[in-house]
């Protein structure tokens, strides 16, 4: 009885499970929670039904296949998909119980909570010091001790501290991409945010970069909530506590990291951590 | 194959592309060729004592171009660089837009006696301006305006979009990303613009005939903007038309310098471009 | 917690201030064009009233300081007509052959010296233009045709040609360049000379782009007054036939050029002179709505 379209090649026939298993509610404090989320850019819909219970001071992880919707998910929970014309939202999306779409809503006061780190590194093309600053400037810091100790919690957070202390002056954007990025986290931990969305950031790194990145996460989770989208499984697997699966918009398991790549529930999750497609 | 009466395309390629090459030379020569003989015999014409303060002649005509063009750019530049901020920055795709892109599109059709007529009539007349500094900049402030809004959007579209979104997604709102991030770094193409926008003013006549250009002055410099100017075209107009009593040499003189300025603004903003275009900093 | 939320408000409401003004500067061109066409409007009312339009557009006498003053258009449309028609057909050719030869075929050294030349030309001040026309051009060319003066309507056309020059260049190469490379390439395989593909591919499909150069380079020509002014002789006579290239003529934008400064503020010739601009003003929103159509709608099509 399963949608053989999806997967032509599958051997086994093995039904999925009824959805309240399938999508697992972690124990513990949720931070940030989707219920029948529906996104459309324009006519064309990227995300059906999705209902998600992300847990505090975890790594989650959203893979599948590309285009499934797991990017446009992640930004719908900072609202960054408002800054793209034609989007379109229905259903819930609340931080710590509170609905973020709804009226009234100070988005601003949102993306300081909830921060994003881009695929790309992305510094400003301005000093070092400059770029973890802009966060509390925007925000009105002025004192230029308080805007000192910032920069450096924030650097040494990101474990990029003792890389750069002496060159703080110097232009964002002569330093590798891997610190590059380490940078681009440090930017975002200036404004102290709770919840840290991370889509595909290691995706355009080295592997020795991509190391660090993955050892600074397992490293921030005791104080923030990651949600991290990537195309690397094996990444997936090594930092992540629970992960989703999504497919053409759907998310069609989500549960502990363990379970999804040992033994799904449902069959085309299996399929893409075996590699048989994707 | 039987050889008709056909030439082969190879030979018709050839002669195409010769006249092609004609066809450049002819643009190409009379050119550099015209402007080198001015260059030469304006230069040859200058006399120090050309640039005698003095109610007429050439020290007043360029202290009064410098004036209006400066005047021209204080103008133009606000409401241009806001124009393109908004289409850039803010405008959704719309009615609105649209009409806004038709009505730049039209602006910058409008011959120019068109916009000295116009300025006559709004500023000089109607808002009582009367012929002067002002009057003469507003004009050519109009007209100017669908060049400065051109350029400074398409500086404003060089820079990145990542950068908003990482700006965004730090929470500033859009007017604090425009200031902080998009203006500095479109600033130096804006500027170029600018600097083209005034090129194109200094050397503009029509419009400034009937709103500010005077020939010879009651004071030597203007004091106010309302005040009376001579303009370096004005003059070449004038002494080549009518003036009976100012010398050949004169005539060179002046021409020299108006294109002297016209030319080396272009050139400046040229070269400008072009550096901005090797620091690129992202 | 009220504190923090006069702090967003006074930021919203901020926001808004700046989006608004913003919206206001780019209305302000909507603004402008319309206040031109009714300022126009305003000033050549008495005028349009005052005489029927067939005696405007189709007298024969523009003599305004006569009494009583003629304001028959004709000779001025006339003159702007032969002017311009004689600017197209050297610029428009000559524009296209350098648009293709930089597109197509130029190496990249003429390039370098070709396109400096025609933003060299595109700088230059109408009045220059005019300037030497007057003292170089015109005598010699005179001279050379046996003249008895050095100001003519052909003389306008030539040196027209070369100011509008540019837009035809600049507006037909991006037509050309516009034409995909894939197009380009199969008539290569089959066997076609390049010159073969320019004529027979290129240009075709890049017909839009350059129909929009052509309407945008006449608009510019029309539009042109200094240099009209200078080197065309401002007699308002009908131009006939070939020969009339060879006489002086006056074209509508040297009309108003010459005599706005002599003319009584809001007197009749005032009035007249605003009539001029009008027409003006409607063949160039014409000629630029027809290129702008023209464009958007090959865009359409791709």
């Amino acid at each position: 009885m399963s949608e053989d379209a999806t997967r032509p090649w599958a051997q086994d026939e093995r039904d999925e499970a009824p959805k309240g298993e399938v999508i697992a509610r972690p124990p513990g404090e949720i931070r940030m929670e989707a219920r029948e989320l529906d996104m459309y850019y324009g006519d064309f819909q990227a995300l059906q039904k999705v209902d998600i219970a992300i847990p505090g001071q975890q790594i989650t992880a959203l893979i599948g296949p590309s285009g499934c919707g797991k990017s446009s998910f992640l930004r719908s929970l900072n609202r960054m998909n408002d800054t793209i014309e034609g989007t379109r939202i229905e259903g819930l999306v609340q931080l710590d119980g509170e609905d973020i779409y709804a009226k009234g809503v100070d988005v601003v006061e949102l993306r300081k909570r909830v921060g994003m780190v881009f695929q790309t590194p992305n510094p400003f093309p301005m000093s070092i010091y400059d770029n973890i600053a802009y966060g509390p400037r925007l925000h009105g810091v002025t004192d230029r001790e308080r805007l000192d100790e910032t920069v450096e919690r924030s650097l040494r957070q990101a474990a990029l501290w003792d890389e750069v202390k002496d060159k703080l002056r110097q232009s964002a954007v002569g330093i590798s991409g891997g610190q590059q990025q380490r940078l681009c986290i440090a930017r975002v931990l200036a404004v102290e945010p709770e919840v840290l969305l991370m889509d595909e950031p290691c995706s355009s790194l080295d592997p020795t970069a991509t190391f660090r990145i993955e050892e600074l996460m397992l490293e921030l989770m005791d104080e923030y909530t990651i949600v991290i989208v990537t195309h690397n499984m094996y990444q997936a697997s090594r930092v992540s506590q629970y992960t989703g699966f999504f497919m053409l918009g759907e998310l069609l398991e989500y549960g502990p990291t363990t379970r999804i790549f040992e033994n799904p529930l449902d069959s085309r999750t299996d399929d893409y951590v075996r590699g048989r497609f994707g | 194959m039987g050889m008709r009466h056909r030439i082969s395309p190879r030979v018709l390629e050839k002669v195409a592309f010769g006249g092609l090459w004609v066809a450049a030379g002819v643009v190409v020569v009379p050119v550099f060729g015209v402007i080198a003989y001015m260059l030469v015999k304006g230069f040859g014409a200058l006399r120090l004592d050309m640039f005698a303060v003095s109610t007429e002649g050439l020290l007043p005509a360029i202290v009064g171009s410098s004036a209006l063009v400066l005047l021209t750019g204080l103008i133009a530049a606000p409401l241009g660089v806001a124009a393109a901020v908004y289409l850039t920055e803010y405008a959704h795709e719309g009615r609105l837009v649209r009409l806004i892109r038709l009505a730049i599109v039209n602006l910058a059709g409008v011959p120019s006696v068109v916009y000295g007529l116009f300025g006559l009539a709004l500023f000089v007349m109607l808002l009582g301006f009367g012929r002067c500094l002002l009057a003469g900049a507003c004009t050519l402030a109009l007209l100017v305006l669908p060049l400065v809004i051109s350029t400074s959007e398409e500086a404003l579209r060089q820079v990145p979009h990542h950068l908003r979104q990482a700006s965004w997604a730090l929470g500033a709102t859009r007017w604090q990303t425009i200031r902080r991030i998009v203006l500095p770094n479109a600033f130096p193409g804006i500027i170029t613009g600018l600097i083209l926008s005034i090129g194109r003013a200094a050397g503009e006549t029509a419009p400034i005939l009937f709103t500010a250009a005077f020939y010879s002055l009651t004071h030597p410099f203007p004091r106010s903007v309302f005040d009376e100017i001579l303009v370096l075209p004005y003059q070449l107009f004038v002494m080549a038309t009518e003036a009976p009593d100012v010398t050949l040499e004169e005539k060179w003189a002046t021409a020299f310098v108006l294109v002297a300025l016209v030319v080396g603004l272009n050139i400046a903003a040229i070269v400008l471009r072009a550096r901005l275009r090797k620091a690129r900093r992202w | 917690m009220a504190k923090r939320d006069l702090k967003r408000t006074r930021r919203e409401a901020a926001e808004w201030l700046v989006e608004r003004g913003n919206q206001i500067a780019g209305i302000i061109a909507i603004v402008f064009v319309l206040l031109i066409f009714v300022f126009l409007l305003d000033n050549a009312l008495p005028v349009l009233k005052g005489y029927p339009l067939s005696e405007l557009l189709g007298g024969r006498r523009w003599s305004p300081t006569f009494e009583p003053p003629k304001f028959g258009m004709l000779p001025l449309i006339l003159g702007s007509l032969y002017v311009t028609a004689g600017a197209l057909v050297l610029s428009v050719p000559l524009g296209l052959a350098c648009a293709v030869f930089i597109a197509e075929v130029a190496p990249k050294q003429a390039r370098e010296i070709l396109k400096p030349a025609v933003e060299l030309l595109a700088a230059i001040p109408s009045v220059v233009f005019g300037f030497l026309g007057m003292l170089l051009i015109g005598p010699w060319l005179a001279g050379k045709l046996s003249l008895p003066v050095g100001q003519f309507a052909a003389l306008g056309s030539l040196i027209l040609a070369f100011m509008a020059l540019p837009t035809i260049v600049s507006v037909s190469e991006d037509a050309i360049r516009a034409v995909p490379v894939a197009l380009r390439q199969s008539s290569l395989a089959l066997g076609a000379t390049r010159w073969q593909t320019i004529c027979r591919v290129v240009l075709p499909a890049g017909r839009s782009g350059i129909i929009a150069a052509v309407m945008l380079g006449l608009g510019r020509a029309i539009g042109e007054t200094m240099t009209v002014l200078m080197v065309t002789g401002n007699a308002a006579v009908i131009p006939q036939g070939f020969m009339g290239f060879l006489r002086p003529v006056r074209t509508m934008t040297a009309t108003i050029a010459a005599e706005m400064g002599e003319t009584a503020f809001r007197g009749e010739h005032y009035h007249a002179l605003f009539a001029v601009g009008l027409i003006l003003l409607i063949i160039t929103f014409i000629t630029n709505t027809i290129a702008d159509v023209v464009v958007r709608r090959a865009g359409r099509l791709k």
